[in-house]
């Protein structure tokens, strides 16, 4: 503690010396594995060498739902950090109604963040009553079958090309012995399926009236309940997959012992990692090869109070480094995530990645579901998809009653 | 408050409110923070309980509204299930065994000093520590299954934490090695506490000993019985780490707990109202437990 202290301070008198105006801001966030942790080093590069601040790191590890509450803490409890993460939503909203957040609205404005942000839909996630509190970096889509061609080559199938036929080839894998679709045992991956189901299966327009007009009925209604029977249909392909983490589940895919695996995007870098390629040894299907659509999830940077005008500076300037072309070009691949400006050129992409960024040029985006539901809903509907693919007596028609239920009371 | 000390008061003039007075305001500021942080807190809690506060405390008034979606939320009923579960097997196994560690500890045996701090060692280590080391000791794969299997026992099942209707086993099996040697040594005292004349006595009557034990050391360990009680009592309502590190509340909602529910509530899911309602709850309980308790301690002191 004391050598900490004594280091802050001498690094603190260093730069007083060499520089007026250089602040030490301190950003906290959940990027811990490899790859995350990779792309966020290139935030703290860029900010080293092109201002004259310094990048403290503050990540947390654990994940996101570890993370948040000790960010929310230090926030309300009047130890604010410079920066910070939140996905795009709902998730500081609260912060941000109680005037805890910097406006960043007159640096958007002069950069011009709504002529070049793509979609708009995450600015819009920024605003509230008109001002931009958050700066969007990155999109992450929920909405991939991955399919492991070395499981489908063992037992003699073609590799399927879209959910019907994933369903069809299951039973032939199970007698191989093999998992048809592996699911980790953490509550927000099999949420996270039911989302991708819901959205391939009972449609755009069915999940636009449940997820923002938060229409109970459509809820009740015959095209949820279609997805219902197949998540208690894929609830038996995962019976077997005994697993906690995501990424053990991928290294099922990878290893060929699981069929295939609904999960975002960022299990592409699972597969890069263990040599594989995109089309030869593994294939993505969007929108479970069904209905082709990507839901813009991701991360945003926001900016806590610290009335201070020199940390201020150095926030809106770190703002404006985050979203500048190189910096999400250099984030984004390391990452993994496509980028939030439709004016950069990422031809270093991979296959599956290049598919997100078609279907983001052609518009075929919903928002995600942290953007409609609030964390309380969204807690509720984990907690009913927790129960629900882990108890094979768990009726589609009971589970789909509660879901409504649920729907009713959503805010 | 004794009624000596009241009767006392009464007769002597006020200025006995200055005796001792350095001790007194001494004692100010431990009172002023029991009553601020114990007290208020607790009364501030209850009042949001009643709000529909969200990330941030607020009074809009909702009246019941918390209350009644508290209890038709399943994960919290499932969670008073287990906890009821888990409450009354794990009262009466640590007290029984407990009581039967320590009376054989005290019949003089050699080596007393040797058991005692393997009996109490696992009171060392925290739930966490406990719960981890169990998940990997129940674990199918490295754990205890495995060991059997690989001795040829090829069918030999045993995999609590991964069977919704025995995850509440594996959950005792942890708690109680971690918690049966604390009430073992709190016994133990009370057991040395007890007069050799007595045991001499029950000799020359010619009365067994385990009769000796249930009929006469058992009832003068009243008050020895009484705080190992609220001790696991209260130990039980807090139950949450061991979940978290053996289970996370899995497998699906199986081996939830309310003060897990308490804590996702509050801080991941952003929604205080509700955590209070199940706090408040939680309070309700240990009231329940603790009312009776002092009402039986208070009146021994009266009589």
């Amino acid at each position: 503690m004391k050598k900490t202290l004594a280091l802050l301070a001498s690094t603190s008198l260093i730069s007083v010396g060499s520089a007026a105006f250089a602040v030490d801001l301190e950003v906290t966030h959940w990027w811990t594995s490899g790859g995350e942790a990779a792309a966020v080093g290139e935030f703290a590069r860029l900010f080293n060498e092109t201002t004259d601040h310094t990048w403290v790191d503050g990540a947390i590890a654990g994940s996101g739902g570890t993370a948040r509450p000790i960010m929310i803490g230090r926030i309300t409890g009047g130890d604010p950090m410079g920066a910070t993460q939140f996905n795009h939503g709902r998730q500081a909203e609260e912060l941000v109604e109680a005037g805890l957040m910097l406006d960043l609205t007159d640096l958007a404005e002069a950069e011009g963040w709504l002529d070049f942000v793509n979609p708009t839909s995450l600015l819009d996630s920024c605003t509230l009553d008109g001002r931009i509190y958050c700066v969007p970096i990155n999109i992450h889509s929920w909405q991939w079958l991955w399919l492991s061609h070395k499981a489908y080559e063992d037992v003699g199938l073609p590799v399927p090309t879209n959910w019907d036929e994933f369903v069809a080839a299951a039973p032939a894998l199970e007698e191989a012995g093999k998992i048809p679709l592996a699911v980790g045992q953490q509550p927000w991956q099999s949420t996270g399926a039911f989302g991708v189901m819901s959205i391939a299966l009972a449609g755009t327009d069915a999940w636009k009236a449940v997820h923002i007009d938060q229409n109970a009925e459509v809820a009740a209604g015959p095209d949820y309940a279609r997805v219902f029977e197949a998540a208690a249909q894929a609830r038996g392909f995962a019976a077997r997959s005994n697993v906690q983490d995501w990424n053990q589940a991928t290294n099922m895919v990878i290893t060929g012992q699981a069929g295939g695996q609904i999960m975002g995007d960022w299990a592409q870098g699972e597969f890069q990692v263990a040599g594989l390629v995109a089309g030869e040894d593994y294939s993505c299907l969007p929108g479970l090869g069904v209905n082709e659509i990507i839901s813009t999830g991701g991360d945003a940077f926001y900016f806590p109070k610290v009335n201070d005008p020199e940390v201020e500076a150095a926030q809106l300037e770190l703002a404006s480094l985050m979203i500048s072309k190189e910096a999400q070009v250099a984030f984004n691949l390391k990452k993994g995530s496509l980028p939030v400006r439709g004016d950069i050129d990422l031809t270093a992409a991979n296959d599956c990645m290049q598919k997100g960024l078609e279907i983001l040029a052609t518009g075929n985006i919903l928002p995600d579901a942290n953007q409609t539901f609030s964390p309380d809903t969204q807690g509720q509907i984990e907690d009913l998809m927790v129960e629900f693919w882990n108890d094979p007596n768990f009726s589609a028609e009971d589970a789909q009653r509660q879901y409504a239920e649920i729907i009713a009371r959503a805010d | 408050m004794s009624r000596a000390r009241r009767g006392s008061a009464a007769m002597r003039p006020p200025i006995r409110l200055f005796r001792n007075l350095s001790s007194k305001l001494a004692a100010i500021p431990m009172v002023l923070v029991g009553l601020g942080v114990f007290v208020g807190g607790t009364a501030w809690t209850i009042v949001h309980s009643f709000t529909d506060s969200r990330l941030l405390p607020r009074l809009r008034w909702v009246g019941l509204d918390q209350y009644e979606r508290l209890w038709s939320t399943r994960r919290w009923l499932v969670s008073i299930e287990n906890l009821a579960v888990y409450g009354v097997v794990s009262l009466v196994l640590t007290m029984c065994l407990g009581f039967f560690l320590a009376a054989l500890l005290d019949r003089k045996i050699r080596y007393e000093d040797t058991f005692r701090t393997i009996f109490l060692y696992p009171f060392a280590l925290s739930f966490i520590v406990t719960g981890l080391v169990w998940q990997w000791i129940l674990n199918p794969d490295f754990g205890i299954q495995s060991i059997a299997r690989g001795l040829g026992f090829s069918t030999f099942n045993f995999d609590p934490l991964y069977n919704p209707d025995l995850v509440i086993i594996g959950l005792l099996i942890a708690g109680l090695w971690q918690g049966t040697g604390l009430i073992m040594v709190i016994m133990l005292a009370g057991l040395r506490g007890i007069d050799e004349d007595i045991w001499k006595a029950t000799r020359v009557d010619g009365i067994p000993v385990w009769k000796t034990y249930i009929i006469v050391i058992i009832p003068m360990m009243k008050p020895v019985f009484v705080t190992a009680l609220v001790l696991v009592t209260s130990g039980i309502v807090k139950l949450y780490d061991l979940v978290v590190a053996m289970t996370s509340g899995g497998p699906g909602i199986a081996s939830e707990v309310p003060a897990k529910y308490v804590y996702d509530t509050l801080f991941t899911r952003q929604n205080l109202g509700q955590g209070f309602a199940a706090s408040t709850m939680m309070l309700v309980t240990v009231a329940i437990i603790l009312i009776p308790w002092a009402y039986m301690q208070f009146r021994e002191k009266r009589q």
